[in-house]
């Protein structure tokens, strides 16, 4: 083993506070679920109507939850593959102090009814520039321990999180360029399909880059080393990762078919939303592969049954969201739950999944243990979210699909087979089985959370939040 | 848009589209080594790679799809200014369909042009189609029986704010109508008074007292209302005793209405349905209030 004094304190703050705001933005998630089946459930209060809360679920399980999980990973991943400790630990220290502040900040500014109206980019304008400044100094310490890496090499988890890091960047700063007004107030500074253009390009390499390609970085780590396998083919890494981040950047206006966007603009959309089944693919394909020769571990090792089934709602909501992208399949699914529903497919399926699975790897190591507390709840925690996530999504994708029907059936009269509000009651069974998927789901959070608890004395989990960073490395390594 | 921009954008995609042919090409020959060995870079201790070749199906795959890619630029708008050569645009798709529709309307709808509407009340065919018109533009508001909300007129009561005639109907809602009830800057005292001399014209149970002292008042009212209080269909001043209540049969409603006015507002729909369809509809409101 190598005596190298990593920086681990920082991972640890950043892996305990994923489970915490796993469990937080789920929670939210299953309140709106439930206020779309009883609306009563907003008790006529302002911050909790649908329309303040869904944003807040979205930053948080999109921000704080993978925002904190990728975090953790790549520092934890980018010292053990160069093999030096993190650069500029004060740096990083502020990145998880600024991030959780951001986060708490979108907690309260959201319900207050503070927006900037975008989606995934509602935050005001302050908190946007603490958000550039905290990913500032994430991109000066990654790079900076990339640029002072032992190894010639740089491992291809990190290609992804350097990705991620750079794209994440210009998006954020071009989508929220604004003239402020207020404290609270601003206006952008795109107008009409212009300003739409630019959200969506930002909206879909979010989901591009932060919650893909940073995910992939994560799945190139845990899997070889938690099946103890190499990785199946450098190449097939080399041309998926230039082919996905290149053709990723085009997709966004799939988002806006049949709109306002000039048609030469839905149609480059609709092209290489197709051209990016293949890339997506490249990965699930290295990492399910990379299990050869390791299968039978699947019987006994439930953090490789997370990462595997990752991979496979990976590849399932890449080939979805594709065909989505087609026009034609577009005007039956657009506005629909089916939406919903592959946006769930891939966020609870993909992201959580593998976010899960790389926790419960990842735990142990960063407190000196052998293995998770048990191991039997990990398994338990695996059955439970499958069922969820299953429920969610089957339920609304047949919801999604009944919509889209209901909406576009035509009488021989030239009249509307069914009126809105019909397909909103047509749709209510289904938010059920959505809310009690979401609910298994959230469910198994909690199993997490007492799994983790029990992993990591009482006195470790206050330890991690009192010591600071940049001046422990030197007892780390004697630690490890 | 310009030129260059054309130009621009047609070289970025294409280039694009070459560049990551020349990927797959360059990555996808065989690299003579032995498929089972490792590249040999070793990470944090244990982490190797193989270096397997590309899996043929999913090259293929990756060619069809950019093959598809090329096929739908040349056939639709996508290349900056090259519209393509079906010559299809979203206005185009949505005035066929449009059209095809109407087509599909008229002919389902042709004899019923020519009738009157009590006859068009007859005609189950001509009710079912209204009945669908009215979901899908008037049920929102009057509510999917018609029966109305807080300020939104019942259709199906003998109460007509401005008349009950076939043209009366029609007008409203081909042309819309705005009522007007005007905030009179009453002091408080007088407010109770009149609400408690309105809402007894129904022969609610008010106090006398209050209402006496209001009768004088309303004087102010009939302008509009009538001294009788029973209204007037060419202003749609409501008729005040009848107990039907647009804003709710209370005194404290009608206290609120007095205080602050009330602006009633029926959109027109004469641009978004064709005449027929307004006729459908007249019919059918005049068929739901029997």
């Amino acid at each position: 083993m190598s005596a190298i004094a990593y920086n681990d304190t920082v991972v640890r703050q950043f892996s305990i506070m994923t489970v915490v705001w796993g469990i937080v933005g789920m929670l939210v998630g299953v309140i709106i679920a439930a206020q779309l089946t009883w609306p009563a459930l907003n008790f006529d209060i302002a911050w909790l109507t649908f329309s303040r809360l869904r944003p807040l679920h979205t930053n948080a399980v999109i921000f704080a939850f993978g925002g904190s999980a990728l975090f953790a990973t790549s520092y934890y991943i980018v010292q053990r593959t160069c093999q030096v400790p993190l650069f500029a630990p004060r740096l990083a220290a502020f990145t998880f102090w600024g991030w959780t502040l951001v986060i708490v900040l979108a907690a309260i500014t959201l319900p207050l009814g503070m927006t900037q109206s975008k989606e995934y980019a509602e935050l005001i304008w302050p908190i946007d520039i603490l958000i550039t400044l905290v990913w500032v100094a994430y991109g000066i310490v990654f790079f900076g321990t990339l640029a002072k890496r032992t190894i010639p090499h740089i491992y291809v988890a990190n290609w992804f999180y350097a990705a991620f890091i750079i794209t994440i960047a210009v998006l954020h700063v071009i989508n929220n360029l604004a003239i402020p007004v207020s404290m609270s107030e601003s206006y952008p500074i795109f107008s009409g399909a212009v300003d739409a253009t630019v959200q969506w390009w930002y909206g879909h390499n979010a989901v591009g880059f932060f919650l893909t390609a940073a995910f992939l970085g994560m799945m190139y780590y845990f899997i070889p080393k938690q099946a103890n396998r190499p990785i199946y083919s450098y190449r097939l890494s080399i041309v998926h990762f230039w082919a996905l981040i290149s053709v990723y950047m085009w997709a966004g206006p799939h988002h806006l078919h049949y709109t306002a966007l000039p048609d030469w603009v839905q149609s480059l959309g609709m092209v290489f939303s197709l051209i990016l089944l293949a890339p997506s693919w490249g990965g699930m394909i290295n990492g399910i592969m990379t299990m050869s020769g390791a299968w039978h571990k699947l019987r006994s090792d439930p953090i490789l049954k997370f990462l595997i089934v990752s991979l496979s709602f990976y590849g399932m909501s890449t080939f979805e969201g594709p065909m989505m992208a087609i026009k034609t399949v577009n005007a039956l699914s657009h506005y629909t739950d089916w939406t919903i529903g592959h946006v769930h497919s891939g966020a609870l399926g993909w992201v959580a999944f593998i976010t899960i699975g790389s926790l419960y790897a990842l735990i142990p190591k960063l407190y000196g243990k052998q293995e998770m507390y048990s191991t039997s709840l990990i398994n338990t925690h695996f059955w439970v979210s499958t069922i969820g996530v299953v429920l969610y999504i089957s339920a609304m994708w047949i919801a999604g699909v009944m919509q889209g029907l209901m909406w576009g059936a035509v009488n021989d009269d030239g009249t509307l087979t069914y009126t809105f509000i019909e397909s909103i009651k047509a749709t209510y069974p289904y938010y059920i089985v959505r809310f009690l998927g979401g609910l298994m789901f959230l469910g198994g959070m909690f199993i997490m959370m007492y799994n983790v608890w029990k992993t990591v004395e009482r006195d470790e989990m206050i330890k991690t939040f009192t010591t600071t960073g940049f001046k422990q490395p030197a007892l780390e390594g004697a630690i490890a | 848009m310009s030129n260059g921009w054309s130009w621009f954008i047609i070289i970025m995609t294409i280039g694009t589209i070459i560049a990551l042919c020349w990927l797959l090409f360059t990555t996808a020959r065989p690299n003579g080594k032995d498929e089972t060995e490792t590249t040999g870079h070793v990470w944090d201790d244990d982490l190797t790679e193989l270096n397997n070749p590309l899996p043929v199906w999913w090259l293929m795959l990756f060619i069809i799809t950019i093959g598809m890619g090329i096929a739908y630029l040349s056939w639709y708008p996508g290349l900056g200014n090259y519209k393509g050569m079906l010559d299809w645009t979203q206005v185009k798709q949505f005035e066929e369909e449009y059209a095809e529709m109407e087509e599909r309307q008229k002919l389902a709808l042709e004899k019923f042009v020519d009738m009157d509407i009590p006859s068009l009340i007859k005609e189950p065919l001509a009710m079912k189609t209204a009945a669908n018109v009215f979901s899908n533009n008037c049920a929102v508001c009057h509510g999917s029986t018609g029966k109305g909300a807080n300020g939104f007129p019942n259709l199906t009561d003998k109460d007509w704010l401005y008349g009950n005639k076939p043209e009366q109907i029609q007008h409203s809602i081909s042309q819309g109508r705005n009522g007007m009830m005007p905030n009179l800057n009453l002091s408080e005292d007088n407010v109770k008074q009149l609400a408690n001399y309105v809402f007894g014209l129904s022969g609610e149970k008010v106090d006398q007292a209050l209402a006496q002292k209001g009768k004088a008042l309303f004087a102010t009212c009939s302008g509009c209302h009538g001294a009788d209080g029973k209204g007037n269909q060419i202003l749609g001043a409501p008729n005040l005793t009848d107990n039907i209540w647009l804003y709710g049969a209370s005194l404290e409603s009608i206290e609120n209405v007095l205080h602050n006015g009330k602006q009633g507002k029926m959109p027109a729909h004469g641009s978004l349905l064709t005449e027929l369809e307004v006729r459908l509809l007249t019919a059918y409101v005049s068929k739901i209030s029997q």
